[in-house]
């Protein structure tokens, strides 16, 4: 268990919708080991996001037991939980959600503004890091002013900025053309070859094949690792 | 923190014209709150500085009991010679003297107008104390003679600001068809009414005006220092002689002291008027923030789900929010101040100007312009506590999922 990164064991998540009950996710079990690259693929309402969102620590279950490197989330504080979320997990998200009125810079170095990192180390970091992205160029552009391979480069910056173990990228190549999308693939092989865990969720298997491994989930259930 | 403040300060500027209009709110009432506060300091000021130069051993008493020796008009009651030497006799008064006025009309030339007559008496410690209390002092000229039907005029009344035509020495003015001679021209004094009264003997005055042994207002010099007591002792002698009892006297006497204190108390009176309509329209403001606040949380929903993804706490955003609403509250502040001390300013030089007063003086104390800077984060802080909450304890999962 010591090598497995993330673990859910039995998991459920329900929602209330109106006046039925969604069951999102129904007992799901799932290790991930350290340095692994998994591909969540399923259809859309399959519960993936659902699932992406719960091992990123920004939902609970409503059953059963998540951990992250071994610490079982569900008994965190919210401002515990927000210092994982900075800390051991990069977000890369289908629509990038950049912050529009800070700098593609500032936005790498926001996560770094909530671990309360030096000014100065913040600043060389999110600089290093968008050099490593090709983006040396675009540091004072504004999101607006850049393409959207550009944003999501901006965007896995963004996600390194804490050096976390784990990036959750939820459709990172949704939004992209299909040649952009494959270099930001390559970016993510990347990062796992340098030691990151990564987990992918799309709904193109063509993409997911490019995964060490592939979770098909349906209706909330595993049905194929 | 100081990141948390400039990420709030790009926010404001994303939708500029919400923001202006905001914090229009406030600086209405910031540059009011500033603006009236600092002429009304300035008038007490000047009234006291005026009132400290008569000299603080002086007392005054007029019939009636209305305030700030203005009562006379519209009283029966009068002073008399009597009451003159019962005055004179209280110890620690070196001496009194007595004067009368009256709104008559006054022809000069071919004009003819209301003004007020006021009846001098012409001895030297008289002439001393009415130049110490009231600013009565011969600018060109000289003063009457005794019983003689000359005339003194104030400043505004010889300088085209009364009549139409220029008043000089020696030229003759009617009043109550009785010819005077101009002699001399008084000082200016810095209030267009007294500026434009003119000064005859007091004997004269008295017979014209009906008043033989009367007076309308009685000025005493103390010796010493102690006129609370002579005051006292003043009122109480008067009191028994005419035979009134307490509390329902019909005249009154006045020390500078209890005229200052009396200005200092209506001028109190009037600034908690101010604040409180100020008060109403800060509150508009921050009504206003708050809304603002509201409507950029809506906004920014998505962001702030990103944010908390990406390891921001509740507290983390509960800041960046109440800093922007403190901003709002701030740069409101800042620009209502330069408003208001503007707008003070003007006041000033617009009763200077066109209405001849000269008391009207904008004063501007450091404490109020740091207590309104102050104040106005404040309102801003307060106004976006209830938003800023509510931003921080949204669900990260929803936040993210508002399109």
């Amino acid at each position: 268990m010591a090598d497995e990164i993330i673990k859910l064991v039995d998991v459920y998540k329900s929602y209330q919708m109106g006046h039925s009950i969604v069951n999102a996710i129904n007992g799901i079990n799932l290790g991930i080991k350290r340095q692994d690259f998994i591909a969540i693929v399923g259809p859309s309402g399959s519960g993936k996001s659902t699932l992406m969102n719960l091992i990123g620590a920004l939902d609970f279950a409503t059953k059963g037991a998540i951990y992250l490197d071994n610490i079982n989330i569900e008994h965190l504080s919210e401002s515990d939980l927000a210092t994982i979320r900075g800390k051991k997990i990069g977000f890369v998200f289908q629509t990038f959600n950049l912050i529009p009125t800070l700098t593609a810079l500032e936005n790498v170095m926001m996560p770094m503004m909530f671990q309360n990192v030096p000014y100065k180390e913040k600043v060389e970091r999110a600089t290093q890091l968008l050099k490593e992205m090709g983006l040396e160029n675009r540091k004072y552009h504004l999101p607006s002013e850049l393409s959207g391979g550009e944003s999501q480069r901006v965007a896995i910056a963004r996600a390194l900025a804490n050096n976390p173990e784990v990036i959750l990228a939820d459709e990172p190549t949704g939004n992209l053309d299909s040649k952009t999308g494959k270099n930001i693939i390559e970016l993510l092989i990347k990062l796992n070859k340098r030691g990151k865990t990564i987990v992918l969720v799309t709904h193109d298997l063509e993409k997911a094949k490019l995964a060490k491994k592939i979770v098909k989930i349906r209706d909330g259930k595993i049905v194929k690792i | 923190m100081k990141e948390y403040l400039l990420l709030a300060i790009k926010n404001l500027r994303r939708r500029k014209l919400r923001s202006w209009l905001t914090i229009i709110g406030i600086f209405i009432g910031i540059a009011a709150v500033v603006a009236l506060i600092s002429v009304s300091y300035g008038m007490e000021a000047t009234i006291k500085e005026q009132l400290a130069s008569m000299g603080s051993n002086k007392i005054m008493i007029s019939p009636g009991g209305g305030a700030l020796g203005m009562s006379a008009f519209g009283t029966t009651t009068v002073l008399t010679e009597d009451d003159m030497e019962v005055i004179n006799k209280v110890s620690g008064v070196q001496y009194a003297t007595g004067m009368v006025y009256s709104n008559e009309r006054v022809k000069y030339q071919d004009e003819s107008k209301y003004t007020f007559v006021i009846g001098l008496p012409l001895d030297r410690d008289s002439l001393k104390l009415f130049e110490d209390m009231q600013g009565f002092k011969i600018a060109s000229g000289r003063f009457m003679k005794e019983s003689s039907n000359e005339i003194v005029v104030g400043w505004n009344l010889a300088n085209e600001k009364f009549f139409k035509k220029r008043v000089d020495i020696g030229k003759t003015i009617e009043i109550n068809g009785r010819e005077f001679k101009v002699v001399g021209i008084m000082n200016k004094i810095g209030n267009p009414q007294d500026d434009s009264q003119v000064y005859i003997p007091l004997e004269r005055a008295q017979e014209m005006f009906d008043k033989k042994g009367q007076y309308d207002a009685i000025l005493v010099q103390a010796k010493e220092d102690n006129v609370t007591r002579i005051a006292e002792e003043i009122k109480e002698k008067l009191r028994k002689f005419r035979n009134e009892k307490k509390g329902e006297e019909s005249f009154q006497v006045q020390t500078f002291e209890k005229i200052i204190e009396r200005v200092e108390d209506v001028l109190a009176i009037i600034r908690t008027i101010i604040v409180a309509i100020a008060a109403i329209s800060l509150l508009v403001g921050g009504i206003g923030i708050m809304n603002t606040m509201y409507t950029a949380i809506l906004e920014r929903t998505k962001e702030i789900g990103t944010m908390k993804a990406v390891g921001a706490r509740n507290s983390d955003i509960l800041l960046i929010f109440l800093f922007e609403s403190g901003i709002y509250g701030l740069v409101g502040g800042i620009g209502g101040v330069l408003i208001g001390l503007g707008l003070g300013k003007l006041t000033e030089i617009i009763a200077k100007i066109y209405l001849g007063v000269s008391y009207i003086r904008a004063s501007f104390a450091w404490w109020l312009i740091l207590g309104a800077l102050l104040f106005s984060f404040l309102v801003g802080c307060v106004s976006g506590i209830v938003p800023s909450i509510q931003a921080s304890r949204l669900k990260p999962v929803e936040a993210l999922r508002y399109e």
